[in-house]
C-alpha cells in the first residue's frame, strides 16, 4: 500500500512507547484494537479549545502544537500524549492542539478513559509519572 | 449484457471521472449529474450494486428501511427512516428500496436492496462504462491532469472521484498461519459446516454474522479477538456489532455452548483436515489451544488503491483507507477525491468518540452528495441558488433540520446545515456542509447546527456560531421523543442567537 504502514506496527510502537512499557504483548495487541488511529494533515486541529466530547490522544509520529489562544504555548511529539485532562476534568479543552506536521495518532474516545485506565493500572501510574514530570517543569518555569 | 453492447464513455477527455458502479459511485454521478457537470462513471462489473451483488453472505442487510413510517414516502424527511435507499432529485426517484420489500422483515434482503439500486439507476438514466478495469493513474503535469489508465484505454481529466469501496479482503499479516486460513468471503454454504467446530477470527459485524448464520448448524462455535466486543446497544454506534447478530453473545453469556474470547491469537496450525488456534488471553490472561475443523478470518475489508499507487495517496489504518480532507480530498493528492464506503477516512469531528455513518449507505449518500456540489461549485464555477431566509424564519428553520433533516440525524456531528449573514444583513442558506470544514475554516459570520450523540447517549442538537472570525459551540437540550422543534428548543435557540440576529 502507498505509505501504508504494516499491521503489526501499531503494537510494535505501542511496545517502544513508556505509557505501556510494563504492558505484555498480549495486552498491547488488546491496547491496539482498543484505540482507532486518526491521521491529521499538517495545519489540521485535533482537539478544539471550547469544544465538547473530544477524546484521549497519543502521539505515534508526527509533531503537534498546543495553541490557546491563537498564541503557541508547548510542542508535543511521538509518544507524548493529550486531552486527558479535559476527560478527566469533563470540561472543554483550554487548548487547541494542531498538527505542525504530519501526524498519527491513537485515539481513545473520553467516556472509555476511565475504564482503559482502571483495567490497566500500569499505564495508570506511567499517566501520573508524566503528569508529575510535566507539574514539576512547570513548577521549575514560574520560580 | 446489453450495456455492454452500447457503452458509453469512449476512452478520452472528461471532467470528472467516477471509478465504481455501487452506490458512493451511483450516488455521486446521480448528483453530479443533477448540476449539469460532464462526467464518465466507469465499472469493472457489469451491473450496478458493488458490494450488494455478494455480500452481506447471510443474506439481509443490517440497515433498515421502515416501510411504514411517520414521514410520507419519497419525501426527504422520509430518508430518516429509509437508510437505503439513493437520493434523487425527484420524488420518483426517492425511496426505491421500500417498494422492493416484502414485509417479513425490515431490514432488506440482499436481494431486495440490489434491485432498489439497480432501479434507481435506471430511473435516473445512470450510463455507466461497464466492463472497464481501472489498472493505473498518472498524472500529466504539463497539462495539469490526471490520467486514468484502463482495460479500454486512457481517460484524462482534472477531478478524479474514486468510488471503489472497502471490498479488498484484509487479513493481518502477523499471525503465522493465517495465510491457510479462507476470509470472511470464502465462508461456504451454512449447511456445509453442519456438526463442525468453527473458530471465527474477530468480533466485529462479519464476525458476528458468520456465527449467527452457524448457530443452527456448527456443533461449536468460538468468537476470538484481543478486545472485547463492542455492542451497538451499549455504544450508541452503528459501527459496534448490530443488535440483530447477537444470538451468538447471548448463547455465550447464558453458557450456551458458543464462545466469544478475548485473546490475541497467536498463530493458527493446520492438523490434518483442521486447525489448531493458539492464542492468549487478554481481558484474563491464560493460554489457549483450540483444535477446530475450520477456521474464518472476518478480519475486514481494506480500499484497492494499487491503481492510485504511482501517485503517492497518504493511507493509514494498516493501508485500507486514503487520509482524506472534510470533502473526500487526499491530502496528499489534490484532485483526487473519495465517495461511498472509502469516505469513512474522512473521520470529521467525532465527538464522543462517535464515528460518521459514511461506511454505509445512509450515510455515505449524502457525502456523495455534498461532495458533487464542492466539486461543481470549485472546479467549475457552478453554484446551486442560495435561497434567502428572512431573519425571522432562521430559528424556526434551524430547529425543523435539527428536527427532521435525514443529514443531520444519519451524519451526526458530520454533516451540518448552515446559513451565512452577509455584510448587508441578509441571510442566505447555505444548505448540508461538512461539520469539521464550518469550525476549522475562515468564513464570514455563520451558524450551523448538527445534531450529536454525547457520551451518555442523549441525542440533541448542536449549535456552532461563528462570528468575527471564531466559532462558538452552543449545545441544546435532548428530549426523550426527540422533538427539537418546540417552545423549549426555540427559547434555547434564541437566546444563543440574539447578538447573531440582525
Amino acid at each position: 500500500m502507498p505509505n501504508g504502514q504494516s499491521d503489526s506496527d501499531v503494537v510494535d510502537v505501542l511496545a517502544q512507547l513508556s505509557l505501556f512499557s510494563d504492558l505484555s504483548r498480549p495486552q498491547l495487541e488488546a491496547v491496539a484494537h482498543t484505540f482507532e488511529e486518526e491521521v491529521f494533515a499538517e495545519g489540521q486541529r485535533v482537539i478544539r479549545q471550547g469544544f465538547g466530547g473530544t477524546g484521549f490522544f497519543i502521539i505515534m509520529d508526527g509533531e503537534a502544537a498546543v495553541r490557546v489562544n491563537g498564541e503557541d504555548a508547548a510542542t508535543l511529539t511521538r509518544g507524548d500524549f493529550f486531552g486527558e485532562v479535559s476527560v478527566l476534568l469533563g470540561e472543554p479543552p483550554i487548548a487547541d492542539i494542531v498538527a505542525t506536521r504530519p501526524l498519527r495518532c491513537l485515539v481513545l474516545a473520553g467516556g472509555d478513559l476511565e475504564g482503559f485506565l482502571v483495567e490497566y493500572p500500569r499505564v495508570l501510574y506511567r499517566m501520573v509519572q508524566a503528569q508529575a514530570r510535566r507539574l514539576r517543569s512547570a513548577m521549575q518555569w514560574r520560580s | 449484457m446489453a450495456e455492454l453492447a452500447s457503452r458509453p464513455f469512449e476512452p478520452g477527455r472528461y471532467p470528472v471521472v467516477v471509478i465504481g458502479s455501487g452506490p458512493g459511485g451511483v450516488q455521486t454521478s446521480a448528483s453530479l449529474r443533477a448540476l449539469g457537470i460532464r462526467h464518465a462513471l466507469l465499472s469493472s462489473d457489469d451491473v450496478p450494486g458493488g458490494m450488494f451483488r455478494r455480500f452481506p453472505l447471510f443474506q439481509r442487510l443490517i440497515t433498515w428501511t421502515k416501510p411504514f413510517a411517520p414521514a410520507e414516502r419519497r419525501t426527504r424527511p422520509y430518508e430518516w427512516y429509509d437508510w437505503n435507499s439513493l437520493l434523487g432529485r425527484v420524488p420518483s426517484e426517492q425511496s426505491l428500496v421500500a417498494g422492493f420489500m416484502d414485509g417479513t422483515s425490515y431490514f432488506p434482503s440482499r436481494p431486495e436492496m440490489e434491485q432498489g439500486l439497480a432501479a434507481f439507476a435506471s430511473c435516473c438514466d445512470i450510463r455507466v462504462r461497464y466492463g472497464c478495469t481501472w489498472e493505473g493513474t498518472r498524472r500529466d503535469e504539463e497539462a495539469d491532469r490526471f490520467v486514468v489508465e484502463t482495460s479500454d484505454g486512457d481517460y484524462a481529466c482534472t477531478a478524479l472521484v474514486v468510488a471503489v469501496g472497502m471490498t479488498e479482503p484484509w487479513k493481518p499479516s502477523n499471525i503465522p498461519g493465517i495465510e491457510d486460513v479462507p476470509h470472511y468471503v470464502d465462508t461456504r454454504g451454512a449447511r456445509t459446516y453442519a456438526d463442525r467446530r468453527v473458530f471465527v477470527i474477530g468480533k466485529r459485524n462479519s464476525g458476528f454474522e458468520i456465527a449467527d448464520g452457524l448457530l443452527p448448524w456448527a456443533r461449536q462455535l468460538i468468537l476470538g479477538s484481543p478486545r472485547p466486543a463492542k455492542i451497538s446497544v451499549l455504544t450508541h454506534s452503528t459501527a459496534a456489532a448490530r443488535a440483530r447478530y447477537l444470538q451468538p453473545y447471548e448463547d455465550h453469556v447464558l453458557g450456551g455452548g458458543t464462545f466469544v474470547l478475548d485473546a490475541a491469537i497467536e498463530r493458527v496450525e493446520r492438523t490434518g483436515e483442521g486447525f489448531r488456534v493458539h492464542a492468549s488471553g487478554t481481558s484474563r490472561p491464560g493460554a489457549y489451544a483450540f483444535d477446530v475443523d475450520d477456521v474464518v478470518a472476518a478480519t475486514g475489508f481494506g480500499t484497492p488503491l494499487a491503481p492510485l499507487e504511482a501517485l503517492g495517496v497518504k493511507t493509514f489504518y494498516q493501508g485500507r483507507l486514503p487520509a482524506q480532507t472534510p470533502h473526500w480530498e487526499s491530502t496528499t493528492v489534490p484532485g483526487v477525491f473519495f465517495a461511498g464506503s472509502i469516505t469513512q477516512g474522512s473521520v470529521g469531528l467525532k465527538k464522543y468518540g462517535m464515528p460518521s455513518s459514511s461506511a454505509a449507505v445512509h450515510g455515505f449518500r449524502y457525502n456523495g452528495r455534498v461532495l458533487a456540489e464542492h466539486l461543481a461549485a470549485t472546479r467549475f464555477g457552478v453554484r446551486p441558488t442560495r435561497r434567502t431566509v428572512e431573519p425571522s424564519e432562521v430559528i424556526g428553520l434551524l430547529l425543523d433540520e435539527a428536527a427532521h433533516g435525514p443529514e443531520l440525524w444519519h451524519q451526526q456531528s458530520y454533516l451540518a446545515r448552515q446559513l451565512t449573514r452577509g455584510s448587508d444583513g441578509s441571510i442566505a442558506d447555505d444548505g448540508i456542509v461538512p461539520l469539521q470544514q464550518f469550525v476549522d475554516q475562515a468564513g464570514p459570520d455563520s451558524v450551523a447546527i448538527a445534531v450529536e450523540t454525547d457520551a451518555e447517549g442523549d441525542i440533541h442538537p448542536a449549535v456552532y456560531l461563528r462570528t468575527g472570525g471564531s466559532v462558538e459551540e452552543h449545545l441544546l437540550a435532548g428530549d426523550p421523543l426527540l422533538r427539537f422543534d418546540g417552545e423549549e428548543h426555540r427559547a434555547q435557540l434564541e437566546s444563543i442567537m440574539k447578538e447573531w440576529l440582525p
